[in-house]
């Protein structure tokens, strides 16, 4: 598969903002794929989580924001803690989602969250999670 | 030996069971879990954004709440609460500066000072009691009972909170080891149950559940023991939806370690509360001769 990778694209601003939020330096990731291996969601991802980090070092943020990955991590950690290179990818997922969040583009919508938390008998710390982790 | 407690919401609301059965095994061990005559949401979800100070204010509010009762360790349950507490102590301790920011946000509480420590109830038994003198207190031991011990994230993870080593942890095992079970090989132990996704993504939890509960099934469980309200309604409740889904699926009772913890104790059935076990483990605990 034939990729173009625009110089201006790496560095651009919304992959700063991504590494300034998680803390994180994304060229530390030498692509082992441990991070895939280990992660319980990977089944379920479009783009596998080594994938992310790999869109996010050539510049291709657009594809990271606009997966379905960074809302389906839920923050387990398994990947930063089987990390040879110690990439906190758990915190590079909620700095993809924080930059979305902040642009106000919510994941799900509030009316529709409540109203099924209360079809069915919930536990709190999944109402007050989902509230945290995917809206604004 | 009194300690600090603190609940949580979940633990006051769908998991009753959970609190009322730890607050009875723990007296049995001469533990009384003093519940903070104040406290708030610990927040659930550890902010993991460096520059997100605002999330923090909530677990080092509710730690501020455990130093002016004056004391020095506060216990917790709900895995969530404890990953959450325990990160954010945590954090203040490596940034000072971080901590100033809070201090001065709540300007009208007393400052916090990090010097005090959040333990889950598991390691608070280990630390304080001992499991040789748990396996004395035993008076209606587990025999026959094979356990399947499911840790999920957040007791594990990451490092600077994990109870036990993250891959090849004992602590839970060894707990019910002591109360006379049998615990099985589970290599799920530190899966991730799909959490908060049960609002929302159910179809992505019942993927879960019909994996974790099935793998123990072919281990040989006879049930599954954990320590989390989140993973037990996904683990337990889910099992319905997963029983719709596939119905060649075979369930299995889903308990609180605290729940097991009480009967082996010899403490009050009332207090396990199995009501809001949705897989009622009374009649399989007959069946093994654990409950009359």
């Amino acid at each position: 598969m034939k990729i173009n990778i625009k110089n201006e694209e790496i560095r651009s601003e919304r992959v700063l903002r991504i590494e300034e939020i998680a803390g994180e330096n994304i060229f530390k990731c030498y692509q082992c794929g441990k991070c895939s291996a280990g992660c319980p969601s990977a089944d379920q991802m479009d783009l596998l989580p080594n994938q992310v980090v790999r869109n996010l070092q050539i510049g291709k943020v657009d594809a990271v924001l606009n997966s379905k990955s960074i809302w389906i991590c839920a923050s387990c950690f398994m990947c930063w803690t089987r990390c040879p290179r110690g990439v906190n990818l758990t915190a590079l997922f909620e700095a993809c989602r924080q930059v979305k969040l902040r642009e106000n583009i919510d994941e799900v919508g509030l009316k529709q969250t409540i109203q099924e938390a209360e079809e069915m008998d919930i536990p709190q710390i999944a109402v007050i999670s989902v509230l945290r982790k995917l809206t604004s | 030996m009194e300690v600090s407690y603190f609940p949580g919401c979940t633990l006051k609301q769908t998991a009753k069971n959970f609190e009322t059965s730890a607050i009875s095994s723990s007296k049995l061990l001469g533990i009384e879990l003093k519940e903070l005559s104040r406290w708030n949401c610990c927040g659930t979800v550890y902010s993991l954004a460096t520059d997100d100070s605002m999330h923090h204010l909530a677990p080092i509010r509710n730690l501020i709440r455990v130093q002016e009762e004056g004391s020095k360790e506060v216990v917790t349950l709900c895995s969530m609460c404890y990953n959450t507490l325990k990160q954010a102590n945590e954090l203040v301790r490596a940034e000072p500066d971080r901590l100033q920011k809070l201090n001065d946000f709540m300007y009208l509480e007393e400052d916090y000072k990090p010097d005090l420590e959040v333990y889950h109830l598991v390691t608070y038994i280990k630390d304080n009691v001992g499991y040789e003198k748990l396996k004395d207190k035993v008076t209606n031991p587990l025999s026959g009972l094979k356990v399947a011990v499911y840790y999920g994230c957040l007791l594990l993870r990451p490092d600077s909170i994990k109870l036990d080593d993250r891959e090849n942890p004992r602590i839970m095992e060894d707990m019910m080891e002591a109360l006379g079970a049998e615990v099985i090989d589970f290599p799920y132990h530190n899966e991730c149950c799909g959490s908060y996704h049960t609002l929302g993504k159910r179809d992505l939890v019942i993927e879960r559940t019909n994996k974790i509960i099935s793998e123990a099934k072919l281990d040989g469980a006879d049930v599954l023991v954990l320590s989390c309200p989140e993973c037990d309604f996904n683990l337990d409740h889910r099992q319905k939806n997963t029983l719709e889904k596939y119905p060649s699926f075979e369930t299995m009772p889903v308990l609180y370690f605290t729940q097991l913890m009480n009967i082996a104790l010899g403490g009050d059935l009332a207090d396990c509360g199995f009501e809001l076990n949705y897989i009622d483990p009374i009649p399989l605990l007959k069946d093994k001769g654990i409950l009359k």
